[in-house]
């Protein structure tokens, strides 16, 4: 297949959801079986995107395919020269494995929906969201620059709200809507700044022509820490969209949205678009960068670990541990462990969207309970469920024989090994910690759920596996948790082609001695970015990580057991002896509260001070002009009255004896008028 | 006599223009006042087709009459329509007592 | 004086006097029928100054297209009880003074002036010029009139539509 054909076919599966976003919105409220079209078309850019990416991950591994044509040309402009926009889009592996697991959870999303929403009243326009969604998230992934970027960046960010917020009625839904929305815009003024910095210095938005020209030795300013902000300004924007510390607040109450939309956006893909936009920015990212995006990641997935352990909501646990995934992630791209970061985003996207969709699963059988104390003993009603929900907690858990063993152990690796070369000791230990504490949260959530004995007994009674559709999703992303996909080996994940040859860390372009120590390389130019002496502290890191990460996570998972399944330990006992703690993590450290007292209380009172200003000190001016303004008013008002009212009505009179005398010719009929008209050319022809 | 040349047809042209206009003038049927149109529209035609003919602009002045038929066909298309419009609302249509606008 | 100034007398005076009586008999099918007569003559003073292509597209479309129309809106614009269909007047005397000043003026200015006379040697069928034309050179403009006359048509069918009841 050629490459033009290619690109033909990634564009087609960009705009195919748009289409049907188009169609369906408008005559979704005409045809009530128009959702089939969205079916139909999400499908068919599924079975495109697999085609694409498998003949592009066959035949075009080692070579990236671009295309590109020039948007806006502004010629020659002064003071900053030749100056054009092109617009363009790049198939590389990261592309197109990305744009096969958006398009697989997209239309596995779609799929379970027909069920998961029946019967709502606005069935067709959550479908039409879904594809306007499914369009915008293709767009970041295909483009190949970050102006680009940046448009789909917003209209993701459009459709997250229009999604959050779909069940409008309710207030809880429509104000988490506009929290998503408003906390997102914080990041998104970061990632702005960030570009029009790399665009002023540049004069271009393209990625590759960017890093080709700091390979080159040019810098914005001439300053190494112009380079690092304007890097921490892009990660702003993934801050936002990933959910990360301290913006992180938007995710957990984005759960008001419907469960189906919370697998496809808040779990698998795009919270991922952070992750995927710091992946493309990685080879700018100078040291200093690095390691604030190291700290935000690892910091953001302790605080978020740590409060999932005590939620009782299933939706608001996933989400929390999805936060903390992110940050994982995060952590990854922040201590150079590219390869990982990314294998970790397209396991997590799948296990993830596995566990959303179950929970959806449980939540419908359960006539919308999403409390996990009252449920319980659900395994013998809904096997199928329980069997993929169990896998994929495996999975998050980093259990040998999973995906999520395999990437998870990578990252870990990659933090040990960054911190035994750095010194950052405490990146490695929060990252070790997190991985205990989220086996025993998701472990917690598995046994409060699915075992024991039913707490609500009626509703237990009407509960029942879900239907066909709704349970083929959960089997298929179940199965895609398994290592068997990535890897042959199931311990060693460097082995299987997913990281030998599909994802590769690209070379940092950064100069020499913006680079992390273990990033320099002898030679000049561009170097690689793993030395020789990171290769090394990976190969000592990996099997420590290994056996440290299984038995972390067996003890959460031991605890687990103790705690909910056999009852030997009293989980409320322990919440009293650590009260603060818990507290701590019940109230979500309460990061809600202090924004809610400086930020919004902050604008509030300065609203209210600026509202007392207006009202005393403007007031008391405008007031005192307007005494002023009378005084002068009435003076003025006896000249009006008696010299100007004269000429006026003087005036008036002339012109209403005018009028009068003219008023004749107005007859109201056209042909009068063409009859002045033919004597006005007369007399025009006479005086020429 | 002598021999016809442009001025010719450009005296025919204003003959026709004058007449056009008279029927545009004088006429209370909005049909005739639109055969009057049609008139004036035919003597510009007629100017089009002889500077054509005897100026150096080559077929320049006979696409234009050419479009300018094609406008009329258009406008009388149209003006036929309000004219229909016209006699629904008012049972007639002479226009010197359709003076609304006046009021 | 040759056959081509005996023809173009002719038309000239079929045209002006057909053109005369459109515009001062009172009834309105006769004057429209004096309309049919000068067209005709316009068509022939085509032919005369060797526009072929637009004398035929002048019968077709005036005589086959416009008159018919302008019949048409005569007979759906009176009662058709009518026996003879009229045209009452107005500002005849205004409009006498006026258009003969006018005539006057245009005439005598169109023969004193001097014009620049350069007629082609042989005449040559137009059609296949006026073709190429249309569509290098008023592409654009043949494409506008098309949209044009579309619009023309539907607004045409929208204002005549009777409304719905």
């Amino acid at each position: 297949m050629s490459e033009i054909l290619l690109i033909n076919l990634s564009i087609l599966i960009l705009f195919l959801p748009l289409a049907g976003f188009g169609v369906v919105i408008l005559f979704g409220k005409r045809f009530s079986k128009l959702y089939l079209f969205e079916q139909g078309i999400i499908t068919l850019a599924f079975i495109l995107s697999v085609i694409v990416a498998v003949v592009k991950l066959s035949s075009y591994v080692n070579q990236d395919i671009l295309f590109a044509f020039t948007w806006i040309d502004f010629g020659n402009v002064p003071m900053l020269g030749e100056l054009k926009i092109d617009l363009g889009i790049k198939l590389d592996n990261l592309t197109v494995i990305m744009l096969f697991v958006v398009n697989l959870i997209s239309m596995l999303v779609h799929h379970y929906s027909v069920e998961y929403m029946k019967g709502d009243a606005k069935y067709n326009r959550y479908f039409a969201y879904l594809g306007i969604f499914t369009f915008s998230m293709l767009g970041i992934v295909l483009t190949d620059n970050i102006l680009m970027m940046y448009i789909f960046w917003e209209l993701v960010g459009l459709s997250s709200y229009l999604l959050i917020g779909f069940w409008f009625e309710k207030d809880s839904a429509s104000d988490a809507g506009k929290k998503a929305f408003i906390v997102n815009r914080v990041g998104d003024i970061g990632m702005f700044i960030g570009i029009l910095i790399l665009f002023a210095t540049y004069q271009t938005f393209s990625f590759d022509a960017i890093y080709e020209k700091i390979s080159m030795g040019i810098i914005p300013f001439d300053s190494g820490a112009w380079l690092t902000a304007a890097g921490i300004l892009l990660f702003m924007g993934a801050v936002g969209k990933s959910a990360q510390f301290p913006l992180h607040v938007w995710l957990p109450d984005a759960m008001e949205g419907p469960t189906p939309v919370s697998a496809l956006i808040h779990a698998a893909t795009m919270v991922a678009a952070g992750v995927y936009l710091v992946a493309r920015i990685f080879v700018m990212l100078t040291a200093d960068a690095m390691l604030v995006i190291a700290v935000v990641g690892a910091f953001t997935s302790f605080i978020a670990a740590s409060i999932a352990l005590t939620q009782n909501d299933i939706k608001k646990v996933l989400a929390y541990s999805t936060v903390s995934q992110l940050g994982y992630m995060i952590m990854s791209l922040g201590v150079g462990a590219y390869a990982f970061a990314f294998f970790h985003l397209v396991t997590h996207a799948f296990f993830k969207a596995c566990l959303f969709l179950g929970s959806g699963s449980v939540i419908h059988a359960m006539h919308h309970e999403q409390d996990i104390q009252k449920m319980g003993g659900l395994r013998r009603k809904m096997p199928l469920t329980y069997l993929s929900f169990l896998i994929s907690t495996l999975a998050i858990s980093g259990i040998p024989l999973t995906s999520g063993f395999l990437s998870k152990d990578g990252i870990l690796a990659g933090t040990l090994a960054f911190g035994s070369l750095t010194g950052h000791w405490l990146i490695p230990i929060f990252g070790f910690t997190v991985a205990m504490m989220t086996a025993f949260y998701m472990f917690r959530l598995v046994i409060l759920t699915f075992h024991g004995e039913p707490t609500d007994k009626h509703k237990f009674d009407h509960a029942h596996e879900s239907p066909r559709l709704m349970v083929y999703p959960l089997v298929l992303l179940a199965v895609l948790s398994i290592f068997i996909w990535y890897t042959p080996n199931p311990l060693a994940p460097n082995q299987g082609w997913f990281l030998s040859s599909w994802v590769k860390t690209p070379q940092t372009v950064v100069p020499q001695d913006l680079r992390f120590e273990f990033m320099q390389s002898t030679e000049t130019g561009t170097g690689i970015v793993h030395s020789e002496m990171y290769e090394h502290a990976m190969h000592w890191a990996h099997y420590p990580a290994m056996i440290l990460s299984v038995i972390l996570a067996g003890l959460g998972i031991l605890l687990a057991f103790m705690m909910y399944q056999w009852k030997k330990i009293s989980p409320d006992k322990f919440a009293e002896k650590v009260k603060p703690l818990y507290n701590l993590s019940l109230n979500k450290w309460y990061i809600d509260e202090i924004y809610q007292s400086t930020f919004i209380n902050g604008t509030l009172i300065l609203s209210n001070f600026l509202a007392w200003f207006d009202n005393t000190i403007i007031d008391g001016i405008v007031n005192g002009s307007a005494t002023v303004t009378r005084l002068f008013s009435r003076i003025s008002g006896w000249f009006d009255n008696y010299v100007v009212d004269g000429f006026v009505n003087f005036t008036a009179f002339f012109s209403g004896f005018i009028g009068l005398s003219f008023r004749r010719i107005q007859t109201g009929k056209v042909q009068t008028y063409i009859v002045f008209v033919i004597f006005s050319v007369l007399i025009l022809i006479i005086l020429l | 006599m002598i021999e016809v040349g442009l001025t010719h047809f450009l005296v025919i042209s204003a003959a026709l223009f004058s007449f056009g206009i008279y029927g545009v003038v004088t006429r209370k049927n909005a049909v005739m006042v639109l055969m009057g149109v049609e008139l004036i529209l035919n003597a510009a035609n007629i100017n089009f087709v002889a500077f054509a003919r005897y100026g150096n602009f080559g077929l320049n002045g006979q696409i234009m009459a050419l479009f300018i038929i094609i406008l009329a066909a258009a406008e009388a298309a149209i003006a036929l329509a309000i004219v229909l419009n016209i006699y629904k609302t008012f049972a007639h249509v002479n226009i010197d007592e359709i003076d609304n606008l006046k009021e | 004086m040759n056959v081509y100034d005996i023809i173009f007398y002719l038309f000239a005076a079929i045209t002006l006097a057909s053109g005369f009586l459109v515009v001062t008999v009172k009834n309105i099918v006769h004057s429209a029928f004096y309309l049919l007569f000068t067209l005709f003559g316009i068509a022939g003073i085509y032919v005369l100054l060797g526009a072929d292509f637009i004398a035929i597209v002048q019968l077709l479309v005036y005589v086959g297209g416009i008159l018919i129309l302008l019949l048409f809106g005569v007979m759906l614009t009176n009662k058709i009880t009518d026996v003879d269909i009229k045209t009452g007047t107005l500002h005849i005397v205004p409009a006498v003074i006026g258009v003969g000043i006018f005539w006057g003026a245009i005439t005598s200015i169109l023969t004193s002036t001097h014009w620049k006379s350069l007629p082609a040697e042989n005449i040559e069928p137009t059609t296949a010029q006026i073709g190429t034309l249309l569509i290098t050179d008023y592409v654009l403009v043949f494409e506008l009139l098309g949209i044009l006359l579309l619009i023309a048509l539907i607004g045409a069918a929208t204002i005549a539509r009777r409304d719905k009841e």
